[in-house]
């Protein structure tokens, strides 16, 4: 697929208007997970404006979104960033053999506490 | 009162605290909470694509064998997903043709159930001010710091749940148990959530900054309706304050914790 078909695929997921973002940076200025990000949320609004959708989809910053929704509760225009990210991060795990986290590397990760909740989370985030 | 009840995966693992003393203190204010027959799990976030259907399927088998009773909700994944797939069954007409002509429902579905957290059934239906009057063992001279996370009460305007900003329900809740609130900025902050598992360095980041936060503004202990923020806080924040969930104060205010 081309930028543009990704783009207009993105858009019609997330259903989020890109065009309406006023580049306050509220977004960015309020995600828990910034320093970790290399693009970060306002980046997301006008990259897929500008049809980047190419590089956002290989960028580690698709997994570093909490869904903490702050971005989504803070945006004065009601942008909400969160639904790009979470579009783009679907369009890479919906490939064949995407998956972010696989089954196998589980048991590593687990500790007599983790809740199931942590688990299930991550797989509905990083997996199909 | 009787209303259909939802306890999630977690609650019947790692989290069966937040569901015993739940269930034990409800009947203790005369509500019954039936738990729901052979509901699945939410899966743990809401997904966000309006093309993602399969993935909240769960919710609306839930939400749709409660359109007699009501649904209450305590974990606050389970709550912030089911409620977010009701308002989508509501109000996104593509998405909810979709889910029902996959379910086959005798009357199709279109958000018209009631869902509302322990929380909210502990403000809307009993009243801070009966449980108040129930309580037996006040929680004199504690100061409790309510922890709020991301998934009570965000989108503020889909959960409808309390001001997302500038939340009380809980503050009111540590009153009503005798017990006095500490306010504190990193209330509704996100602890590092299920970052937990891949960046274990960022969820003892961000739960370190709430549990600090709590601390400074001189909190004895904080209390969290989720069990992810629970497991944060406690096993990730560099911290010592302790954490309990708030089910766990109101049963031991009630006298039915045992």
């Amino acid at each position: 697929m081309n930028n543009e078909m990704m783009k207009e695929q993105v858009i019609r997921m997330s259903g989020v208007n890109p065009l309406k973002c006023m580049r306050c940076g509220k977004c960015s200025g309020t995600c828990p997970s910034y320093d970790e990000m290399e693009y970060h949320p306002h980046q997301f609004v006008y990259m897929v404006e500008k049809g980047e959708i190419d590089k956002l989809m290989a960028s580690p910053s698709i997994y570093k979104c909490l869904s903490c929704f702050a971005c989504v509760e803070r945006c004065p225009r009601d942008v909400e960033p969160a639904k790009l990210v979470e579009a783009i991060r679907l369009m890479v795990v919906r490939q064949q053999g995407q998956n972010h986290l696989k089954a196998n590397e589980i048991p590593a990760l687990l500790d007599n506490d983790l809740p199931q909740q942590a688990l299930v989370t991550a797989f509905r985030k990083y997996t199909k | 009162m009787v209303f259909s009840y939802y306890p999630g995966c977690t609650l019947k693992t790692k989290a069966k605290d937040l569901d015993r003393y739940a269930r034990a203190s409800a009947e203790a204010l005369g509500i019954t909470l039936n738990e729901l027959e052979n509901w699945q799990c939410c899966g743990g976030a809401f997904t966000m694509a309006r093309d993602e259907i399969a993935t909240k399927l769960s919710s609306v088998r839930a939400l749709e064998a409660s359109r007699e009773t009501g649904l209450v909700t305590l974990c606050s994944a389970c709550h912030n997903v089911i409620k977010q797939t009701n308002h989508a069954m509501a109000n996104d007409e593509e998405f909810a043709m979709k889910v029902n002509n996959y379910m086959k429902l005798d009357t199709p579905y279109h958000g018209e159930t009631k869902v509302i957290h322990y929380l909210e059934m502990l403000r809307d239906v009993v009243g801070f001010d009966k449980l108040a009057a129930a309580v037996k063992n006040p929680l004199k001279g504690k100061k409790i710091a309510a922890y709020y996370g991301c998934l009570l009460l965000r989108p503020g305007k889909v959960l409808g749940m309390d001001n997302p900003e500038n939340p009380q329900i809980i503050e009111d809740f540590i009153r009503a148990i005798g017990g006095t609130p500490v306010i504190y900025p990193y209330r509704n902050e996100c602890c590092g959530g299920y970052m937990a598992t891949e960046d274990k360095a960022l969820a003892s980041k961000k739960s370190t900054l709430v549990m600090d936060s709590a601390a400074e503004n001189g909190a004895d202990m904080m209390i969290t309706a989720c069990p992810l923020c629970l497991y944060n806080l406690t096993k990730n924040a560099s911290g010592a304050l302790p954490v309990y969930y708030f089910t766990e104060l109101l049963a031991e205010a009630l006298g039915v914790k045992e």
